[in-house]
Parts: C-alpha cells; structure tokens; sequence
C-alpha cells in the first residue's frame, strides 16, 4: 500500500525533522517504500532523504506557503499515484491543507496522532484527546485517510543516503473566487536549539520565571532540551509567542518535561500532559501541576535549577 | 447593484463545549460526553466574537451574526454571543447531526452561512476561533472556508478591514506571515488577537430581546446520511482514561533539592 509523505521544509531546502520521522512511520507501517511530496521550487536537499521510493516534485503557480497551493500540489499527486494513505506533520499550516482535502477529495482526517497502523488495509490511528487524559484509536472509514502525525511520537529515519527518483508534476490551479496574497513572511532564524514541538527534552517556564529565563537557559543547554512557555510568560512579552505550550500554541509530548515556575492551569496541561516523565519546580506547594508531576520541588526555581544543572555537570564529569 | 446597508455582515461561528475545568469523557461509542450541565462558550470563540463586533464597529453599523450547531443546551453559546453584542442567532438544531466529525460539522455551518446569504445581505466575512477545546482538530474554519470557496485567513493574531480587503498577522512555528485576502472571505483566530469584552448588565438585558433563529438540517437542504455520526469519515473504536501516574516523588526543599532533582533523572536515564 503506498503511503505519501509531505516533506515540510525551510525556504533553503532544509527538511523538517519531523519529515525524517513520518518517512520512518510510514516505512513501518506499510510493505511498500513510501513516496514523498515536494511542494516548491526549494532545492531537494543533495543526499536524499532516503528511504523513499520516489519523490514527486510539484511546480506550483502560487505562494506554496499557503494552504490552498499545498492542497492542489497534494490533489496532483494523489491523482496521479492513486495513493489512499497521506501523511503530514501535525502542525497548525498542515491541518488547514487536511481539513481542505477533507472537502475536497473527501478524505477523512485524523488530527494530532501518537500512533498509526494499517490494520487489513485500513487507517487506524492512536490519539489521546480531552488534555491528554484519554487515549482513543480512530478508524478512517473514506477512501482517502489524511493522518497528521504529531512530532516526536517516532523515531526519524537516517534521512542520509542515496537520492531517491524525482517525479516531476505540475499543479492544477483550482479555480478560485479570491485568492489568499501573501504580504510578508519572515521565516525564523534557527535558535540553535532543537525544535519545540518534537524535542525530546523540553524544559518550560512560567510566571514563577517573573521574566527571568537564565536558569531555564543554563539547563536546557545541560539536557539538550528545547524551552517552552506558559500563555502567562508570553503574554508578558518575556518570550516570543511561538514558545507557547498548552492548548492554543505547541502541543508537546517529550520523554522530559521540565516546568519552572509553571503552575499547570489546565490550558498548559492540555498541551503537555502525554509527557513521559513530568519534573515540576514551583515555590506554591498547592499548584495544580504537583497532581501530575511525577518528581515535583516545592522550592524556589532560582535556587534549585541552578544546582540541578551544575550536578548533572558534575555527574558527566 | 450589491446592497449597501449594512456596511458590513459578519458571521461568527460560536461553540458551546464542557468546561476545560471540568471532568470531561467519553462515551462508550467514543463521542464526547455533552450533558454534564456545565458547559460554556468554547474560550477562543469568545476572541471571534470580540474579532467580528470590533470589525463591526471600525466599518461602521455593520450585522453580526452568531452561529452555532449542537443540541438543546447549544444556543448557550449562541446567547453569550448575543449578550456580547451580536445582533441576532442561528442555532442548527438536529439529532441528525450530532456525531458529525469536523467536515459534517463544516458542512452544515456552510449551509447555515449561505442561508443567511439567502435571507437577505450577502455575507462578506466569516470568523471563527482557531480552535474548540474539545475536539481541538482545528479542521473546522479551512474546511469552512472550502466548503464556501472562500479565502481563509486562519490562526489571526491581528486582523483588520480596508474596503473590502482583510488582512490578518499570524505567527507560526517557523514563520510570521501578514495575508491579505478580498471580501468575502473566512478569518479564524487566535487567544491572541485581543482580550474579549465581558458582557454587562445592558448586554445581557439586550440580548433577551435579539432573535434567535432554529434551523434543521432539512431547512438548511443538507442530507442526513452526508453528516452525523453516520456521515463521519472517522470512527472511535477504542477510548479509554489515560492510566494515573505512578510511583510519584514530591520534596519541599530544604538546600539539596537541585542535586535530589539531578539524581533523580540519572537513575531514570532522562539525561
């Protein structure tokens, strides 16, 4: 059974991590090599990604930053492969290219899984939903099962290696009442950090930080971890928007969570709570996040991140 | 010659879900459990309202139209709207409809919005929250915004109108993008986009007198079998309560809780 990848990626042709893990999924779950999709004209980066038995490269006439050129380039592709399984990365951009597919080729959608297997040729996909405090197993029962993979829930294929064939196709443009125009974008720089929604260590701060991120900065380098915020912290401008942790920005689920001055108001949770091991570090003994922690500090994060940090360094030597 | 009063018409998609702060489950067939009696107005709505009534008022005597689908206790988050400062109500109301996934849902607003269409003013903007806090798929506003061939502008952080452009600002993980689109179009928003009024003791007396109109799905022309859970292209075949957390560690510290902390993910291979 073939199953399509899109393969997100910087404006330089740099892949997405999480495209490394959807290619390893897919190449799990089905006895066939998967097929990747190229939306753009940015150059396919030289050395692969491997693992693929084809790459379909799609000219398209518009901005394929957005949703509406994505979603014709997928629509070129499914046409011509007949493919019945597609997968993307669970990211806010990719749902809005799903739920149009969904409409327009009727596929049916599963948001933000943890898991997939193709069960007698069928789609059924792990999610937990309800702040993480329920898992559930969904069956796609249309013809086309669009599953948008959450980062971080596999591991990523070595995506070194040799290049795959490139199939080259050209989008048709759909008709269209008005268009979407793209005014501006800036694209961010890397923060030499790894990416928030599928680190595997992600150490958060919250009101409790009063603005001062430097002990989540000095252990978040010890643990290689990706930093994360609390609406509050953003709110208050003590960090860009984009760190936001919890129901309405970055769902994360890392083997780590670190929360520091985090109080765990249930917005937050919902966007944290699948964390394999949850460390809770804040001054109030009654703050909700002490429920769920597993090691959790009733002291002052100035003092105790500090130290946690310069023991882990000592431990290492 | 296109009609001209109101300036502008506005439709904001409202949603009534359980409160986040409450227990919330599955039922047995996997659909969310919505009679617990405490439900509200999904929080990010309550920004879309605030969107479309500012939008109202920057263009001038302009309609705004609260929307929703769901059953009996639904037209609650239809009347939060209204005491907010909307003009008047529709409320889909059909058993037929419930267990409809994100596109059944999608499908019946857009029946609803071009009814509305139908009824009178043409619908120049359609706005939505980014998400609902309880299916939290956020397909609904681009499945939308398809199912009317619109524009969508979605995850606004900003929005604004200039004749009949709108432009929205909205900040991604890896870009931060400005959009604009022609009218009419579909803008779905952010917890961001601004902080939304609290409905006063006027609003609230107002909002007993605004009209709220009951459709069906056979009023709106849409096919039972097309939504519902019969209609739904996903099916839940297992659901259950995330097992609690085990073998839990709790200090208060007293100098050491740094080195306790860093011993602790040693011995559990975290680092």
């Amino acid at each position: 059974m073939t199953v399509l990848v899109l393969l997100d990626h910087a404006d330089d042709g740099t892949l997405r991590p999480s495209a490394g893990e959807l290619v390893a999924l897919a190449a799990r779950v089905s006895d066939e090599a998967p097929e990747g999709v190229w939306v753009g004209a940015a150059p396919l980066p030289g050395s692969g990604p491997a693992g693929l038995a084809r790459v379909h490269r799609v000219a398209v006439a518009h901005d394929e930053h957005l949703a509406q050129t994505v979603t014709d380039a997928l629509s070129a592709v499914l046409d011509a492969t007949g493919a019945a399984v597609l997968l993307l990365d669970s990211t806010f951009e990719n749902k809005d290219v799903a739920a149009r597919l969904g409409v327009a080729r009727g596929a049916g959608v599963v948001t933000d899984a943890d898991a997939l297997a193709l069960v007698d040729g069928t789609v059924v996909a792990g999610k937990t939903v309800l702040a993480g405090t329920w898992t559930t197993r969904v069956e796609v029962v249309a013809p086309l099962a669009v599953v948008l993979v959450k980062s971080g829930s596999s591991d990523a294929a070595d995506l070194a290696g040799e290049a795959p064939q490139v199939v080259e196709h050209t989008a048709a443009e759909a008709p269209g009442a008005g268009r979407v125009e793209v005014v501006e974008r800036v694209e961010r720089a890397a923060t030499g950090r790894p990416d928030l929604a599928s680190a595997a260590v992600v150490v958060v701060g919250g009101r409790g930080t009063d603005g001062d991120f430097g002990p989540l900065e000095e252990l978040a380098d010890v643990l290689g971890a990706a930093i994360g915020a609390t609406r509050v912290a953003t709110d208050e401008g003590w960090i860009a928007r984009e760190a936001q942790v919890g129901q309405t920005g970055v769902t994360v689920a890392p083997r780590l969570y670190v929360g520091a001055g985090v109080s765990g108001a249930v917005h937050h949770r919902g966007g944290m709570q699948s964390a394999g091991t949850i460390v809770a570090v804040n001054s109030d003994p009654d703050a909700p996040i002490f429920e769920i922690a597993d090691f959790g500090v009733v002291g002052d994060l100035f003092q105790v991140l500090p130290q946690a940090s310069a023991e882990l360094r000592r431990l290492r030597g | 010659m296109k009609v001209t009063l109101p300036a502008v018409r506005i439709v904001v998609a409202v949603k009534h879900v359980p409160d986040i702060q409450a227990e919330r489950t599955l039922r047995d067939d996997g659909r969310l459990a919505r009679d617990g009696g405490d439900g509200t107005l999904n929080e990010v709505d309550e920004n879309a309202v605030e969107a479309a009534l500012q939008l109202a008022e920057a263009a001038g005597g302009a309609e705004v139209v609260a929307l929703t689908m769901g059953p009996d206790d639904a037209v609650d988050a239809a009347r939060r709207a209204l005491q907010m400062g909307a003009d008047s109500a529709v409320h889909v109301l059909d058993e037929a409809a419930a267990g409809s996934d994100a596109l059944g849902t999608a499908h019946v607003l857009a029946a609803a919005v071009r009814r509305v269409a139908a009824d009178g003013v043409p619908v120049d903007l359609v706005v939505t929250g980014m998400a609902a806090t309880d299916g939290l798929t956020s397909l609904v506003p681009a499945a939308l915004a398809a199912e009317l061939a619109l524009p969508a502008l979605t995850l606004a952080s900003q929005v604004s109108l200039d004749g009949d452009r709108v432009t929205v600002r909205r900040e991604l993980d890896h870009a931060v993008e400005t959009l604009r689109a022609p009218l009419p179009a579909l803008v779905s928003v952010s917890d961001s986009a601004n902080e939304a009024r609290y409905p006063n003791f006027a609003g609230i007396m107002a909002a007993r007198k605004k009209p709220v109109t009951v459709w069906s799905l056979a009023d709106l022309g849409v096919d039972p079998s097309e939504v519902g859970a019969g209609g739904a292209r996903t099916r839940v075949l297992a659901a259950a309560p995330r097992p609690a957390r085990t073998d839990r560690v709790l200090v208060t510290d007293t100098g050491d809780a740094g080195v306790q902390l860093a011993a602790y993910l040693v011995e559990r291979k975290l680092v």
